[in-house]
């Protein structure tokens, strides 16, 4: 994914719906099959955000950005910071219309608590990516607000996350480019999941169509 | 399996359907006569002239409830489409099909062996049932006849073989049909199948079915990304839903007939309730009309065990269900599509 087809990019929110299950996501980001599809619920995301300033807000050393978009080119993939704190840094980076230099620390706000996946994680890994590609800086940590616990972890970007998500969304694209929707192993995690009537997971347990009509014929 | 929502069904022609915040309101001459949280709703029927205001037709859209317009007979007049849910991927694997026959006819026929080993079946049932009233040999007869055409059926090398196996099939439970009608008999037979118009009562109430069920059919497919209008046994023809048409041969005979047959034989329907044209053609009354959406809704209700997927689903959500089976078989999921085998 180095060339510049941004129609091609797919969406970092996605990441959760890939650890959750292959076929899951593969429903929603080349099948478009939801019952509101991911563009209103992202459209959503972003209209919470933005009822607050939207630009930049001053805090001692500490620029706060809000609902800033992001991309990455070399993993083909695009969406929404919660938030960015620019931290006041000589090692950091001018950003537009500042003197001082920053390095940048990705927020992501979840609903809930920590959960037990690590698709939070492996998110806010992707959203230092874009960051450092869109910066040229470095980005070694960020953190994680949860809402229900009301306290933010501090995640550290790890190497070998890093290379997760690399590989996550190079399967991704390969993926998408095939239009493929995988079959996967079905099992319990199926009962949490919205697109059930849709995937329909007993047909992937399921006798064959012909020997049904076989069966069926000669009872 | 998703839920089954409520149909609305606006038969008085002088209203016009209005949007007010969450709900659909029915208004005639200035007032309010009914409203709907639109959140119930799965599709609106609106059976004569009335209109209705763009916001609540975009509502309806968005909310992916299909708004439906019909002459006051249930001809088919126009619907409301909301943008498209973008599955031209879907929909282009469904037109390389339909463009080629030998692809078509791989489908087309397991549409056709639901439909003739469904029409079989309801024979068998009849003289499991009422094995005093109808001529026994008869019935078990043609149920034979359909056994044998099930297997040219299956054999069948090209689609015009395949539709003139469905011919012969069609002729064979024909036959017997008007046996099935066992209360009423002075006022309810069936002679043979006549629709522009139809010039009996049975042929009044089979065209007002099947077009509700050409609908439901339609609204299923579209639902699930489809285009009803690109068929595999019916010809393209602009403005017909071929493939609803198509899907809906499996649930012609075992939900629109056996619906129709027993209205009359338990007597839901009277002869009171039709109306002859000086030429002939019969029109269902206004109140016979409603007491047949009441009874249709109702029959949705009704659960049945999927032949197929082995779950327990309502009638109404049977179209539903076979069309995500068709678009998971367009897919490459399944090795085919799996028609709905009843018995
Ligand atoms: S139902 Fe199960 S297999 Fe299907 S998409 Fe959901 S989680 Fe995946």
């Amino acid at each position: 994914m180095q060339d510049n087809n941004e129609d091609e990019y797919l969406m970092l929110s996605g990441i959760q719906h890939f650890i959750f299950c292959k076929r899951q996501w593969a429903l929603i980001h080349i099948e478009q099959q939801w019952e509101e599809n991911v563009r209103t619920v992202e459209g959503q995301h972003i209209h919470i955000k933005a009822d607050q300033p939207l630009i930049r807000e001053k805090r001692q050393n500490k620029l706060i950005v809000r609902a800033l978009p992001i991309k990455s080119t070399e993993l083909g993939a695009t969406g929404i910071c919660d938030v960015v704190e620019f931290i006041q840094n000589d090692k950091g980076v001018s950003v537009f219309n500042s003197k001082e230099k920053y390095l940048p620390i990705p927020i992501e706000y979840k609903r809930g608590k920590p959960k037990k996946d690590d698709s939070d994680v492996l998110q806010l890994t992707a959203q230092a990516i874009c960051l450092e590609e869109m910066l040229l800086c470095a980005v070694d940590t960020g953190y994680i607000f949860y809402n229900e616990i009301k306290h933010r972890v501090e995640v550290p970007i790890s190497e070998e996350n890093r290379i997760r998500v690399r590989k996550m969304f190079k399967e991704m694209h390969h993926f998408f480019n095939n239009n493929y929707t995988p079959k996967v192993r079905t099992g319990t995690f199926c009962k949490s999941c919205s697109l059930q009537h849709i995937c329909m997971p007993t047909l992937m347990t399921k006798q064959s169509v012909s020997s049904y009509i076989e069966r069926v014929l000669k009872e | 399996m998703r839920k089954l929502l409520n149909s609305l069904f606006i038969t008085s022609p002088d209203v016009y359907l209005t949007l007010n915040g969450e709900n659909i309101v029915v208004k005639k001459e200035e007032s309010d006569i009914g409203r709907v949280p639109l959140h119930n709703l799965e599709s609106i029927y609106a059976f004569g002239y009335s209109g209705a205001s763009p916001a609540l037709m975009g509502a309806c859209a968005e909310r992916n409830i299909s708004l439906v317009f019909l002459t006051k007979n249930g001809r088919f007049l126009a619907k409301v489409i909301g943008e498209s849910r973008g599955n031209v991927i879907l929909r282009k694997a469904q037109y390389r099909i339909s463009d080629s026959d030998s692809l078509s006819l791989l489908i087309a026929k397991h549409f056709i062996i639901g439909k003739v080993y469904n029409n079989k079946w309801i024979l068998e049932r009849m003289t499991r049932d009422y094995p005093l009233r109808i001529d026994l040999s008869m019935f078990k007869e043609v149920s034979r006849e359909l056994s044998k055409n099930l297997i040219e059926i299956k054999n069948a090398t090209d689609l015009e073989l395949l539709r003139g196996y469905e011919g012969q099939a069609a002729i064979l439970y024909n036959k017997v049909f008007d046996q099935m009608i066992l209360q009423q008999k002075e006022d309810f037979f069936f002679k043979g199948r006549n629709r522009r118009p139809p010039m009996d009562n049975v042929n009044a109430m089979l065209s007002f079915a099947y077009t509700l069920l050409a609908n439901d059919t339609a609204a299923a497919l579209e639902a699930v990304g489809l285009d009803a209008y690109v068929g595999f046994l019916h010809r393209d023809r602009p403005g017909r839903v071929s493939l609803a048409l198509d899907l809906m041969e499996e649930l012609r005979g075992v939900f629109a007939d056996r619906f129709v047959i027993s209205l009359i034989n338990k007597k839901i329907v009277n002869k009171n309730d039709f109306f002859v044209k000086e030429n002939g053609a019969v029109i269902m009354i206004d109140e016979a009309r409603k007491k047949f959406l009441k009874a249709w809704q109702d029959k949705k209700q009704e659960k049945i065990k999927h032949p197929f997927l082995g779950e327990k689903i309502s009638w109404g959500l049977v179209p539903y269900a076979q069309a995500i089976l068709l678009a998971r078989h367009i897919r490459g999921d399944l090795d085919g599509y799996p028609p709905f085998l009843w018995k």
